[in-house]
């Protein structure tokens, strides 16, 4: 094999295994460690100018980096990384005098927003210290979208939400709310520089066809329009025996928020096995928690009515079957239907974009899915100038891909208003630096905690469920914050291996905990040389770290797969052929040159 | 940084028969420098122990005084451990072999503690076929004073001073073999792939198992014109024959056709392809030779030396009980007066 290119960055990136899963590339080492270090302050600014909501996101995150996480590999559980997002959040002082000046001379641009959920708000964070004059839509009161309206305050108190959102409005940025755009050539025809396009998917998925679901119209509710209506307190009661369709996370909001509402007998049917649930595991938890009996295999058949009142509903019982090509159907065990009493019942399986308020005069193009056509990377759709982000973009996902999404429509929206090149975009900010500071001493510390992972304490069930507002989780303590953070094994602190430095004297190869480092003979094919290493490195997720020849013509191979960044191989290194490197990977931002 | 080990090992570390890992054979962190060729050995020893799936508790291993003797505390943590005064590592050594011949001896020793203050000691336990495998971390120097020249450093080797070894240096393993040794191998630190099966053999014969590694001092002996630093030895490593060791004879097979199979006391084998076809393990004539010619074409000859199947150890020579001492019962020690009365009479 070929000597691994480390030159390209994406190599080092690949290895911060939080941080490549992370939409938003956020240095999760990097603030774990400041967080261990009691710098709050300063560990949420990492955050913010990476995710932008780190109170928000710290507290409802979908945490694509926690089943990254290496020590999740090593042992059972990886660090709780959002939940110590929260701590920085929690706890951080005033930071106004972090926060981007506005400049009084704006640069002349108008941009529009359509929508002020994650998406909007960051392509606004993004460009209006840069002196765009950013004007935002939505049809909502207060800004925030999604994360307002489908997100219970039990899980996000409104005083989080309001802080993380009211800090971008505050920069200049002018507010059209309450006003629901009916037409994209209105906002055209007003000339804006660019528009930004950011609706999410606000149509809750509905069973029309289902039988008796226009009888008992009064009782059955779409998952996301009546959480919203929860949060504006259009609504304030549910009956006291509630079904709950569906099994991703709005349906486990609707049954804890039914749980508030006066449901007492709150059950969740689920068309499909548990374990292929669509939720969080950890959602799923708490629900559960709450005392919500989760139903696996019930599909759906008929709704049951007496006199105009809805009594309950008909379930079909499946179960799940794989041809071989591992596609699912769902086959009737042929068992009689199942019955379930029920005063209301909320459909939580799914939702939709609403794109009718676009005429399709104006050029832009939909395809097959109804989703816009869009370059993956540039955001931009088929009408130059219109951009797209968030759940508007490719389909429902989640608010750190929303944000992600957001910080490149900024760029592209930058790199347009200025008659740039869209795929000439600013690359990331790169940094490897040594770690070294002396014998045995090292500017980061290995000192890992071999806890398992800390759990965070929730508020008693009786104060919670009777009260809407009363947020659910605790949080960590500041000294249990503190074991948890040193559970990071601090990956983004790179092993560099220098070949012509090496004098192969087997230090690092003995002293190494999980065995990781090789010395031996090259192969033509990867898999060859992954196979003869002292543990074969059978994870191909992962990458291996192969030398250039060495004096004896043998190689070095690292697998970076369980590596846990000790650094032992450079503390017994003679001759600093390895060295511990901080490797600081930043994505870039609107304004960046390229 | 803290100079700390993480507990976690790879989620798939193999075990061995015993059920233990490769961890649990390990020692405590080394504090010796960085790249000193002694971790290396320590690692090998570790790694062979593990693989032939030693008890642990069923080891003694004993050193006397040096930064080789310093390794005890860096592998095989659970085993027994004695460390002994300056070259007096064999008297130990002999003692408890006599005591209880059921354990392991594993002795680690440097060339000042054999081949000067020990000098004497190492003779007589090589001459006795001590029941033992005895390690020498071989670096030419004493590393743990600074490095001057030690009784193995070879004539005319360039110390990091810069001056030249003015006098003839002991080759190790020629004395083994003319003081009696029945194993006698000599191998390289930065050389796993013959060390490991050489110490498992090693540890298989039956009798006095002498291993002189060859083992670079990074600090003080790693320089240009040394005879012991990672170059030199690399440049002028000679193996013999490549090694293997095979556990039992089942597992010998036809494609092991065609090479030398060593036959240890106990079953298992050591397969050598021989390089060298001057020369028979089994022949102290042509080893010997084979030495003498080594030394004055400047190589360093590695691999198994010299092997003696037919070994008597010394417990056996001297007929010492086979019982530990610690299990003798009072009964045994004090048979009575009859048995007294008896030996008497054989007197007379």
């Amino acid at each position: 094999m070929k000597p691994t290119d480390v030159q390209n960055p994406e190599y080092y990136h690949k290895v911060v295994d939080c941080q490549y899963a992370c939409p938003a590339h956020t240095p999760v080492p990097h603030y774990i460690r400041l967080i261990a270090e009691g710098k709050y302050t300063e560990a949420y600014m990492v955050n913010w100018e990476s995710n932008v909501f780190p109170g928000i996101l710290g507290r409802t995150c979908d945490r694509p980096c926690e089943p990254a996480c290496r020590r999740g590999r090593v042992e059972e559980e990886p660090v709780a990384i959002c939940r110590l997002k929260r701590v920085a959040a929690d706890n951080k002082d005033d930071i106004s005098q972090y926060i981007p000046a506005i400049p009084e001379q704006k640069n002349g641009k108008k941009i529009a927003i359509i929508g002020a959920g994650p998406a909007g708000l960051t392509v606004a964070r993004d460009l209006a210290p840069l002196g765009y004059e950013i004007h935002i839509y939505d049809d909502q009161s207060k800004g925030g979208g999604m994360m307002r309206t489908q997100i219970p305050s039990f899980r996000l108190p409104d005083e989080v939400l309001d802080s993380e959102v009211n800090l971008i409005l505050n920069m200049g940025i002018v507010t059209h709310f309450n006003q629901y755009v009916t037409s994209l050539k209105e906002i055209l025809d007003k000339k804006y520089d660019a528009v930004f396009i950011a609706s999410g998917a606000p149509k809750g998925k509905d069973l029309p066809d289902l039988p008796g679901r226009w009888d008992a119209k009064a009782n059955v509710h779409v998952g996301i329009e009546w959480l919203a209506n929860v949060t504006f307190e259009h609504i304030n009661k549910i009956g006291r025996k509630v079904l709950v369709l569906g099994g991703g996370n709005t349906a486990m909001d609707c049954c804890r928020t039914s749980r508030r509402m006066g449901g007492e007998e709150v059950k969740v049917l689920v068309r499909s096995p548990f374990k292929t649930m669509k939720a969080s595991p950890w959602e799923i938890e708490d629900a559960m928690h709450e005392d919500i009996p989760i139903f696996e295999n019930h599909v759906p058949k008929s709704f049951v009515t007496e006199n105009g009142k809805l009594k309950g509903m008909y379930f079909e019982l499946v179960k799940a079957e794989y041809d071989a090509n591992g596609k699912r159907t769902l086959v009737p065990t042929g068992e009689p239907d199942a019955f379930f009493e029920a005063d209301d019942v909320i459909i939580a399986i799914g939702q939709d974009n609403r794109f009718e308020w676009i005429e399709n005069n104006l050029g832009l193009e939909f395809d097959k899915w109804g989703l816009p056509v869009l370059d993956e990377k540039t955001l931009s759709s088929t009408v130059p100038g219109v951009f797209f982000g968030g759940d508007a973009a490719f389909g429902p996902k989640n608010v750190i891909t929303a944000v992600a999404q957001g910080h490149q429509a900024a760029i592209s929206v930058d790199l347009y208003c200025q008659g740039k090149d869209l795929n000439d975009r600013p690359q990331p900010h790169i940094n490897l630096m040594s770690t070294k500071m002396g014998i045995h001493e090292w500017s980061y510390g290995n000192a890992i905690n071999h806890d398992n992972r800390f759990v965070v304490p929730l508020a008693d069930k009786k104060l919670t469920l009777s009260n809407l507002k009363k947020e659910v989780e605790l949080g960590f303590d500041l000294q249990t914050a503190f074991k948890e953070a040193e559970r990071c094994l601090n990956c983004d602190v790179q092993t560099v291996f220098t070949e012509d430095k090496c004098i192969e004297c087997d230090a690092c190869r003995d002293i190494c905990p999980t065995k990781c480092i090789n010395f031996t003979e090259n192969e033509e094919v990867e898999s060859d040389l992954r196979n003869k290493l002292i543990i074969p490195a059978i994870n191909d997720s992962q990458d291996i770290l192969v030398s250039d020849i060495l004096k004896t013509g043998r190689v070095m191979v690292k697998d970076e797969d369980v590596c846990l960044h000790c650094g032992l191989c450079a503390e017994r290194c003679p001759t600093a052929a390895w060295d511990m490197k901080k490797f600081i990977y930043k994505t870039a931002k609107a304004g960046a040159s390229a | 940084m803290s100079y700390i080990k993480p507990k976690f090992i790879h989620p798939r570390s193999p075990k061995n028969k015993l059920g233990y890992s490769r961890q649990y054979y390990e020692g405590s962190l080394s504090t010796l420098c960085a790249g000193c060729g002694h971790d290396s050995i320590s690692a090998a020893i570790v790694d062979a122990c593990y693989e032939m799936a030693i008890e642990p508790h069923k080891v003694a291993k004993l050193s006397g005084i040096g930064c080789s003797s310093k390794t005890p505390a860096y592998f095989l943590n659970n085993s027994h451990g004695f460390n002994s005064v300056h070259g007096r590592m064999p008297s130990v050594a002999t003692g408890a072999n006599l005591a209880n011949r059921d354990l392991i001896y594993l002795g680690v020793s440097g060339d000042g503690d054999s081949a000067s203050i020990g000098f004497g000691q190492f003779a007589h336990a090589v001459r006795r076929n001590l029941n033992m495998t005895y390690i020498v971390m071989n670096n030419g120097c004493y590393g743990l004073t600074k490095g001057q020249d030690s009784a193995t450093a070879d004539h005319g080797s360039i110390s990091k001073g810069g001056i030249p070894n003015t006098f003839e240096g002991i080759d190790m393993c020629a004395l083994a073999i003319q003081l009696g040794a029945t194993y006698v191998a000599q191998s390289f630190s930065g050389d796993k792939t013959q060390l490991v099966p050489l110490i498992k053999a090693a540890i298989n014969h039956k009798g006095f198992s002498f291993i002189n590694v060859m083992s670079p001092c990074v600090t003080f002996n790693n320089n240009a014109g040394s005879t012991k630093s990672y170059d030199y030895v690399r440049e002028h490593n000679e193996a013999l024959s490549s090694i293997d060791f095979v556990p039992v004879k089942e597992e010998i097979t036809l494609e092991y056709e065609g090479e030398d199979l060593v036959e240890l006391h106990d079953g298992t084998f050591l397969k050598l392809n021989k390089l060298n076809q001057n020369w028979d393990p089994k022949d102290k004539l042509s080893i010997i030779s084979a030495l003498q010619i080594a030394h004055d074409k400047n190589e360093i000859l590695t691999g198994l030396l010299y092997i003696d199947n037919d070994s008597v150890e010394l417990n056996e020579l001297i007929n010492t009980t086979e019982k530990p001492l610690n299990t003798l019962t009072e009964a045994e020690l004090c048979p009575g007066v009859d048995v007294l009365e008896k030996l008497n009479q054989s007197l007379r």
